[in-house]
């Protein structure tokens, strides 16, 4: 049994290894990638897998909890305030029209039932929320209002999920009724009490998000154990979701909610951080099992209808959407967007067709064909959207305002990145803020980062030398780094890894003296700021000021210093270059403060300097 | 493209990121071969002026223009600093001081004030001219050949299309001296460089 599982999981992890790469390098994104893995092992092309393909969507479908969980993270309460509008406007409409028109046509054209055309027209107006955000997240789109608006649209679906299951055993005949969608805590209460459970468990999330997470992620920072935060993070996500499931209501309405309640707590990027990879790995594997479910057979007997189903039920879809988009006054680039992505039938739809089938509403054999049609249309929308974005979008002319977009973005990613926050970064941080410069702050102590979040800055908790976390700071888009930790060999990790994985980035490195200086300029970074340099220097000035020398005379003296001594330190850098490691050995530095002495005794120090003195003149 | 005289323009304005005037001019003649301009302010914030650097500039070019907004009838502090620092004795003027002998200089200059107020009998009282004798002076003494000034004035109200007009007359002046052979004596019968282009 143990062998079987990793035999799966070879053949799983790797059908994404080869495939997910090559649909990327080709532009068709990672989605169908996995999906095009899928289908490759699944029972009808090369067999590898068989049935399990469904039982993987079912454990996969967790990747979906997690991502709106990390959504939420995004999204602050207030934000998503804003947003209700859109989630019932758009939302509703969209549900509602799909619904009518899809379930007309069952009645009016294929002679179903009520009840049958009802759960059909319900089951396929869902859309995949894994393939959109993965998509959005991949095209980066987010932001962008096609991409805020098919949110609103999932968010919504995603809270109808739970009154249809509730609803749909009604249209079953009487016999049958009683199965239920899912045996739960609550089916047992009356409304009344079902409500008040159901409310009191969304409180408690936004209690417990408020009040008991931050002071216990506080306490699991101080073991400084990395894995202990994971597990953290982990046992926060799927707490949540298990309760919202015993209540009753969806796990990803209950993670997503989670996710907005701690979206302003310091230790945002580090959750992120953590459940990022589960979630990427669960959403692969989820795709990949709707790709090895695809029933091949069933198309191969039955092209044409198949073909047009997909095709008619699309096209509702997309019209509906467009029109909700009209409603709404979406730019018309960003409508067919969004129609576009919406278009095809989701995950949920299996959840609702199965349920519809054991309540004996829908014929097994159309469960079969529409089961079909829902993997096709989600195989179908990467390669629309690529279509679009190629041939269709270029020739819009009322692309959004690219501006707007650009502000959007510098708003979301500061331009310089600060590592840490003590004494040195602060004063960088602070300077910069009384000028308009929000930075991005990255600290490990959480203590501070607590601190100066209530202060309004933007801190964030996390270990820089990480590049999950460099990255999620903006590291690839950001213009300048500040490496100012308070430990050196920290802030020598910082840069070595910046400069590996974000060549671009400029970095300018805050040096504890003039042997961390040399170390750093091995490091290949020439912009050194030296703590003890500019100080000591200033108050170097003041001594010769209360020794009677005129205050501007000194500081000219003083500048001068500070350029041959700058000089000096690159000048001696390159002299002790056999030495392979950048690390310096005692012996080393004694070695360089003697060179540097005897240069100080053979250099005049300020050159001629004839400024403003008329000596010459007079004699 | 060949350029008959290199150019060197010491470009002083404490506040460039502000301006109009200023901005509009060098952006008419920033992509011309061989000027060079060299932003005084950018270059030392600190005003710890590099004396040996300036003075090798100095010499690699054969005209220097001088170029900045006109504060108190005067330049801005940098430039005066440069002055002080950079035009050494015995190197620019005095004693074995020949470094500078026979380089063409002129000031570029904008001002508030309308063009009018800079006459005798006008709101400052004295000509532009006369706000200028220091400059030509000192010019004067380091036996450099001093040129009219180009000046924009009225810089407080003026229009877009007016920009334009003194970019295009500014760039023309530069491209003419740089590019071209200018009897540089036939330059000194205009009251401002603007009218050798106008005319």
């Amino acid at each position: 049994m143990a062998e079987d599982i990793l035999l799966s999981s070879i053949i799983f992890l790797g059908a994404a290894i080869v495939c997910v790469p090559i649909a990327k390098k080709i532009g068709l994104g990672s989605v169908l990638g996995y999906l095009i893995a899928g289908m490759l092992i699944g029972p009808f092309v090369l067999g590898f897998v068989g049935q399990e393909g469904q039982d993987i969507m079912h454990a996969a479908e967790f990747g979906v909890v997690m991502m709106l969980f990390l959504i939420g993270l995004e999204i602050n309460p207030k934000e998503f305030w804003y947003m209700r509008r859109s989630i019932f406007g758009l939302g509703g409409i969209q549900m509602v029209l799909s619904s009518i028109i899809i379930g007309a046509i069952c009645h009016l054209y294929y002679g179903f039932s009520h009840s049958t055309s009802l759960a059909i027209a319900f089951s396929l107006s869902m859309s995949s929320t894994a393939i959109i955000l993965q998509t959005l997240k991949e095209k980066g789109l987010n932001k962008s209002s096609a991409g805020q608006a098919s949110f609103s649209v999932l968010l919504f679906q995603d809270i109808m999920v739970i009154p249809i299951l509730a609803f749909l055993p009604l249209l079953a005949s009487e016999d049958i009724r009683n199965v239920s969608a899912e045996q739960n805590f609550i089916s047992n209460l009356t409304p009344f009490m079902k409500t008040l459970t159901v409310l009191g468990a969304m409180a408690s999330i936004i209690i417990f998000g408020l009040f008991i997470v931050n002071p216990l992620m506080k306490v699991i920072a101080r073991t400084r154990l990395r894995e202990l935060f994971t597990a953290t993070a982990l046992f926060l996500v799927i707490g949540v979701a298990y309760t919202m499931k015993m209540v009753g209501i969806s796990p990803a309405l209950g993670t997503f909610l989670a996710g907005v309640v701690l979206a302003n707590s310091s230790f945002k990027h580090e959750l992120e951080t953590d459940i990022e990879p589960f979630k990427g790995l669960l959403l692969g594997l989820f795709f990949i099992g709707v790709g090895s479910s695809i029933n091949f057979e069933l198309i191969y007997q039955k092209p044409g209808l198949v073909l047009f189903l997909v095709l008619i039920v699309m096209t509702i879809k997309a019209g509906v959407l467009l029109i909700a988009g009209k409603v709404f006054k979406i730019k018309s680039d960003q409508n067919l967007l969004f129609a576009i992505l919406l278009s095809q039938v989701g995950e949920f739809a299996f959840v609702l067709l199965n349920f519809s089938g054991q309540l004996q509403i829908v014929d097994p054999k159309w469960i079969e064909l529409m089961m079909v049609v829902t993997a096709l249309s989600m195989t179908i929308t990467p390669i629309l959207l690529l279509i679009n974005e190629r041939f269709i979008d270029p020739y819009f002319g009322t692309k959004e305002i690219v501006e707007e977009k650009e502000q959007d973005e510098i708003d979301e990613q500061h331009s310089v990145i600060i590592a840490g926050f003590g004494h040195f970064g602060s004063t960088i941080g602070r300077f910069l803020r009384a000028n308009g410069i929000n930075a991005t702050i990255l600290d490990n102590d959480s203590d501070r980062v607590e601190v100066l979040r209530k202060m309004g800055f933007e801190v964030y908790y996390g270990d820089a030398t990480r590049v999950d976390l460099l990255r999620s700071a903006g590291a690839e888009k950001a213009k300048l780094l500040i490496a100012a930790i308070d430990s050196t060999d920290i802030n020598h990790e910082v840069i070595q890894v910046t400069r590996k994985h974000f060549p671009n980035l400029k970095i300018m490195a805050r040096a504890r003296n003039r042997f961390d200086a040399y170390e750093i300029l091995d490091l290949g970074v020439s912009n050194i700021y030296r703590e003890t340099l500019y100080t000591s220097v200033h108050m170097a000035v003041d001594v010769l000021h209360e020794l009677g020398i005129r205050h501007y005379t000194a500081t000219r003296k003083a500048q001068d210093f500070i350029r041959y001594d700058e000089e000096a330190l690159r000048k001696l850098a390159a002299t002790r270059h056999d030495a392979k490691e950048y690390i310096l050995t005692v012996r080393e530095q004694i070695e360089l403060e003697e060179k540097l002495l005897s240069e100080d005794l053979h250099q005049q120090m300020t050159e001629r300097d004839s400024a403003w003195d008329s000596t010459p003149l007079r004699s | 493209m060949e350029y008959i005289q290199k150019t060197l323009i010491l470009f002083a304005h404490p506040r460039y990121e502000d301006s109009r005037v200023q901005h509009h001019l060098l952006n008419h003649i920033k992509t011309l071969p061989g000027v060079r301009i060299h932003d005084l302010y950018e270059h030392y914030p600190e005003f710890n002026i590099d004396i040996k650097y300036e003075q090798e500039l100095l010499l690699e070019h054969d005209l220097i223009i001088w170029m900045h907004p006109f504060y108190w009838y005067s330049a801005p502090p940098i430039l005066k600093q440069w002055i002080d620092l950079v035009l050494e004795h015995g190197w620019a003027y005095g004693k074995g001081g020949t470094a500078l002998t026979g380089k063409n200089i002129f000031s570029c200059i904008s001002s508030g004030g309308p063009k009018e107020a800079y006459l005798t009998e006008g709101f400052h009282g004295f000509t532009v001219h006369e706000f200028l004798r220091p400059f030509e002076r000192t010019a004067g003494l380091c036996n450099m050949n001093y040129l009219p000034p180009f000046f924009v004035h009225g810089s407080h109200r003026i229009t877009t299309e007016g920009l334009q007009e003194h970019g295009k007359l500014f760039h023309e002046v530069i491209r003419k001296l740089s590019q071209e052979k200018v009897n540089m004596d036939n330059l000194k019968n205009f009251d401002y460089l603007n009218d050798w282009i106008s005319s």
